[in-house]
């Protein structure tokens, strides 16, 4: 079956930029309105994608050299070892509160 | 082509020796304590000890030679050796440290004691990299090795609400941050095409910009900093995580952490956004480029940093919950020094760096003395505590005189560079907000030195007595702060020197 990929040729990079934006201010949103800390470490993760959506594009379009693929790998890297630090956290959190929600745990003076 | 590139690698490696003995300090103090732990509890220290002793020596071989390593992606120059020194002595101070706290002592994290000083020198390291990268992806990854060690020093004590809470925010808070820096960075990074800052200078000079983009940038870039040393609008994590985190970790923070951020926010603002077409006449300052209101942002955010920090200071109780937010404002008074723009207040912030350093180091200590006596960081056991232990309190109040900054004693030096640079450059209004927040700074911490000898001490209360190691630590603390606030042209005449960095004026 033939599938015409015509349409792609006017993908540019505004259109990827424009979806970086989106998933950042979602990831922003994530990040203020959600109680459970999950959720905020998903929100920060939509944040982390949405820059390497930026430096591949920008690689591609922009520049000619491939260090916006070699920043998106070191930072799809530090991503995975910044969310198992955080659940790690998050589970101790757990067994000694148990509760993950982040309005709850505030015990330290205001 | 081979050939070249190892000897380019083997150049890079022989000025890369401080880093590479951290690192192979930081792997010994994991196996040996994997292999001898049981019976030696405290091997991971003295392993530490040593290695940071060796690094040392390795960074004073290094110390006035300016190159770049790795292809343009680390410097070593007099500036970063400068914050080496000052990581150094500042992990130095808190291993020892560390021996004597009674809260890693008495609790499960005897039984990872190990680790933890592998995570002390990893936090190291990560400051050693922060104070060298040029390249904003190796800056970022430098900021996360330092970052991440923090999150779990944080909460190392696993059973403990409180250290759990801290660690919690921290990771909420620095995640955040990093990632808006991130995103920054990667708009940067599409503005010029360039990550090394040099490069990325040049492209501004050559090719033009777009102002608002740079400066949607360059605020969520500047998120990332802020966390890191704590400026104002970022600052929300400091008092939750210094009250609760142990308080060994509390007090390397509040050193290295945040001298590790400093050292990189001037390094990345006066590479990339300094137009060196410019001659301002002045010796040793730097013009910014043009339509970007640098100055404007960061005397703003150095203003409200010591404010808000301040002010908040005199309402808190709990002795480490204050000192969080007296560091805080200091952070804002260490940025007085970025705003002049120019060469006399960059060696003045590394003045006060080293004064902060033993002061700061200083106060927490006494802090944890009293702390693990009376099991109390409340300002209400300070009541009475002059009679009780008048040595503990003399060196206390020299600690808390010094971070006020008045003479004889280091504080008041560093922040007399400051004004001065200041006032050289003309930015009056901010050094009146500064010399004002001193004042206001000066009712929280004479609080404290009240209690301690105006309190009424309370009745039953028996002497508290220190061991010889105790007033060893106390004393290597204190002496440096009387000394240097009186005889202080040497370490002026070292940071003076110190300013030079790579590859630029």
């Amino acid at each position: 079956m033939l599938v015409n990929l015509s349409g792609l040729k006017s993908v540019g990079l505004e259109h990827f930029l424009i979806i970086g934006a989106i998933l950042f201010s979602l990831g922003i949103y994530a990040v203020v309105t959600r109680k459970n800390a999950i959720m905020v470490l998903m929100g920060i993760e939509l944040i982390l994608n949405s820059a390497n959506i930026n430096f591949i594009a920008f690689s591609k379009y922009s520049t000619a050299d491939l260090s916006g693929h070699l920043a998106a790998i070191f930072v799809i890297i530090l991503a995975a070892a910044e969310a198992a630090i955080a659940i790690a956290i998050v589970l101790n959190i757990y067994k000694n509160f148990l509760t993950i929600n982040i309005d709850e745990i505030d015990n330290l003076k205001r | 082509m081979e050939e070249r590139f190892i000897i380019e690698l083997t150049q890079s490696l022989k000025n890369f020796l401080p880093e590479v003995s951290l690192t192979v300090t930081l792997s010994l103090v994991i196996l040996l304590d994997l292999i001898f732990g049981r019976r030696f509890k405290n091997i991971g220290a003295f392993v530490s000890l040593a290695g940071l002793v060796v690094t040392l020596f390795f960074t004073i071989k290094q110390y006035g030679g300016s190159y770049q390593i790795f292809r343009g992606m680390f410097v070593v120059d007099p500036y970063s050796t400068f914050f080496k020194f000052v990581f150094l002595l500042s992990a130095f101070v808190i291993v020892i440290f560390s021996l004597q706290s009674y809260e890693l002592r008495e609790t499960s994290a005897r039984r990872r004691i190990g680790e933890y000083y592998f995570f002390i020198l990893s936090l190291t390291l990560g400051a050693f990299l922060m104070a060298g990268s040029v390249n904003l992806i190796m800056m970022y990854l430098s900021l996360e090795l330092v970052s991440i060690s923090s999150y779990i020093l944080a909460g190392y004590i696993k059973e403990s609400e409180r250290s759990s809470e801290a660690s919690m925010k921290y990771v909420i808070y620095g995640a955040l941050s990093s990632g808006l820096m991130i995103y920054g960075i990667s708009l940067v990074y599409g503005l010029t095409g360039e990550l090394n800052i040099y490069a990325i200078n040049a492209s501004f000079l050559s090719s033009g910009y777009s102002p608002i983009v740079l400066m949607i940038s360059l605020v969520l870039i500047l998120a990332g900093f802020g966390y890191k040393i704590s400026a104002v609008p970022f600052h929300y994590w400091t008092p939750d995580v210094y009250e609760g985190a142990p308080i060994t970790v509390t007090a390397f923070l509040s050193v290295s952490s945040k001298a590790a951020g400093f050292a990189m926010l001037v390094r990345f603002l006066k590479a990339s956004f300094i137009d060196r077409t410019i001659t301002l006449g002045i010796e040793g300052a730097w013009a910014v480029i043009q339509g970007l209101p640098l100055t404007e942002i960061v005397a703003v955010l150095s203003a409200l940093t010591m404010t808000v920090g301040n002010i908040i200071a005199i309402w808190q109780n709990n002795l480490k919950r204050m000192l969080a937010y007296s560091s805080i404002a200091h952070a804002g008074y260490i940025l007085m020094g970025v705003v002049v723009m120019q060469n006399l207040g960059i060696s003045a912030m590394l003045i006060y760096f080293l004064a902060y350093l033993f002061m700061n180091l200083g106060a927490f200590y006494c802090v944890m003395l009293v702390a693990e006596k009376t099991g109390s960081e409340d300002i209400e056991v300070y009541k009475g505590l002059g009679y009780r232990a008048p040595f503990l309190s003399i060196v206390f109040t020299i600690f808390l005189v010094s971070l006020t900054g008045i003479p004889p004693t280091f504080g008041f030096i560093g922040k007399l560079y400051l004004f001065s640079a200041l006032i050289n450059a003309k930015v009056i209004w901010l050094a009146v907000v500064g010399v004002l927040n001193s004042v206001v700074s000066l009712y929280y911490y004479i609080r404290v030195v009240r209690n301690m000898f105006l309190g009424d001490p309370e009745s039953g209360k028996e002497p508290i007595n220190f061991s010889p190691a105790h007033i060893v630590v106390m004393l290597i603390l204190v002496i440096p702060t009387l000394l240097f606030g009186v005889y202080f042209t040497p370490i002026v005449n070292f940071a003076q020197i110190s300013v030079a960095m790579f590859g630029l004026r």
